[in-house]
C-alpha cells in the first residue's frame, strides 16, 4: 500500500479523481465539455420558465394582453408591431455572426482579428441590453408590474419580467465574459493553446442567442 | 499548427449561415408584421409558421455556429436527449392546464373567450 499523499486523500483527491485520465468526450477539450454541460443545465432553467409561462397563460381565465400591440412602436406617425423586439433580434444575430468569426480566427491563431470580433460581439451585446432597458422602462411607465397590467391577465407581467430579465442577465454576463477573455487573449494567456477558449466563450454566446429564439417565438409572437 | 482539437471550417460557411439566420428571422418577424392569424381569427397557421422558423433558426445556430454537427455522437446524444425529457413536462402541464382553466370557468363564472383591453401607448 502506497503511503497516503496529499493527492490521494482529502479535497485534493476529489480534484484528482474528477480529472483522472478517463475521457468520454474524445477530442473535446475539458473546458468545452464543461461549458456544454453548463449550457445543458441552463437549457433546463429556461425551459422551466417557458413551461410555467405556457401553464399560466393556458390556465388563466382572463384575457392575455396582445403582445403584438403591447410591444409596438410608433415611428414617424405609423405604428409598427414588435419593432423594437425585431431590432433586438437582428442585433443579437449580428453578434452571433461576429462571434462565429472570432472563433474561426482564434483557431487560425489570428489573435488581432479574434479580439476585434470578440469586442464587436460584446458591443452588440451591450446594445441589446440597452434596448432591453428601454423596453422595460417603457412598459413600467405604462403600468406593467409583476402583479398586474392595464390590459389583461396579471401573469403577463411576471412572466415578462422573469423570462426577459433572466435572459438579459445572461447577455450582461456574456458581455463581461467576452471582455475578460479578450483581455486575456490579448495578454497572451492562451498562446500555448489552440485558442479553444474562444470557441468555449462562443458556445455561451450562441446559447444566449438560441434562448432568445425561443423567447421570441413563444412570448412575443405566440 | 495542430488543429485536431479545434473546429476548422471555411469562412464562407459562416457567412452563408449568418445570411440564412437573417432571412429566417425576417420570416418570423413577418408573421407578426402581417398579423398572420389575427387577420382571419384562426391561429393554427400562425402557430405552425412560428414553430417552423423557430426550429430552423435554432437548428442553424446549434448545428453550425455551435459546431454540434461535427462533434462525436457521444456528445451530441448527451446534449440532445436530456432536453427531450422536458417534452414530458410540457405535455403534462398542457394537459393539466385545460382542467384548471375549465374549473375556473365553471366554478368562478369566468368569461369563456375574453378579449384583452386595447393597448394605447403613452408618449412620455
Amino acid at each position: 500500500m502506497a503511503e497516503a499523499t496529499a493527492e490521494s486523500t482529502g479535497l485534493a483527491s476529489i480534484a484528482k479523481d474528477w480529472s483522472s485520465d478517463v475521457t468520454t468526450f474524445k477530442g473535446v477539450p475539458w473546458g468545452k465539455a464543461m461549458m456544454w454541460i453548463f449550457l445543458l443545465s441552463d437549457t433546463f432553467i429556461f425551459s422551466i420558465f417557458l413551461t410555467s409561462y405556457m401553464t399560466v397563460r393556458a390556465t388563466t381565465a382572463e384575457a392575455w394582453p396582445n403582445p403584438s400591440e403591447v410591444f409596438s412602436l410608433t415611428m414617424f406617425g405609423t405604428t409598427v408591431p414588435l419593432l423594437l423586439i425585431a431590432i433586438m433580434t437582428f442585433d443579437l444575430i449580428t453578434s452571433s455572426g461576429t462571434m462565429a468569426l472570432a472563433v474561426n480566427y482564434g483557431y487560425r491563431r489570428d489573435k488581432k482579428k479574434a479580439i476585434f470580433f470578440m469586442l464587436a460581439t460584446a458591443f452588440f451585446g451591450f446594445v441589446f441590453v440597452s434596448m432591453q432597458a428601454f423596453e422595460w422602462s417603457k412598459l413600467i411607465s405604462e403600468g406593467v408590474r409583476p402583479w398586474g397590467n392595464p390590459w389583461g391577465a396579471a401573469q403577463f407581467g411576471s412572466c415578462f419580467f422573469m423570462i426577459t430579465g433572466f435572459h438579459g442577465l445572461h447577455v450582461s454576463g456574456g458581455v463581461v465574459y467576452l471582455l475578460i477573455v479578450s483581455y486575456r487573449v490579448w495578454r497572451g494567456y492562451y498562446d500555448d493553446t489552440n485558442f479553444e477558449i474562444v470557441e468555449i466563450t462562443g458556445l455561451y454566446w450562441h446559447f444566449v442567442d438560441l434562448v432568445w429564439v425561443f423567447i421570441f417565438a413563444f412570448f412575443y409572437l405566440w | 499548427m495542430s488543429s485536431e482539437v479545434g473546429q476548422q471550417h471555411p469562412l464562407s460557411l459562416y457567412f452563408w449561415i449568418w445570411g440564412l439566420l437573417f432571412v429566417v428571422s425576417a420570416g418570423s418577424y413577418m408573421i407578426d408584421f402581417f398579423q398572420v392569424g389575427y387577420d382571419v381569427g384562426t391561429m393554427e397557421l400562425r402557430w405552425a409558421l412560428i414553430l417552423v422558423f423557430m426550429f430552423l433558426k435554432a437548428g442553424y445556430i446549434v448545428a453550425i455556429f455551435m459546431h454540434l454537427k461535427w462533434e462525436r455522437l457521444a456528445l451530441i446524444y448527451a446534449l440532445l436527449l436530456p432536453p427531450g425529457v422536458l417534452m414530458v413536462l410540457v405535455g403534462l402541464m398542457a394537459w393539466e392546464s385545460d382542467y384548471t382553466w375549465l374549473t375556473r370557468v365553471v366554478y368562478f363564472g369566468a368569461e369563456v373567450a375574453p378579449t384583452p383591453e386595447p393597448v394605447e401607448h403613452v408618449i412620455h
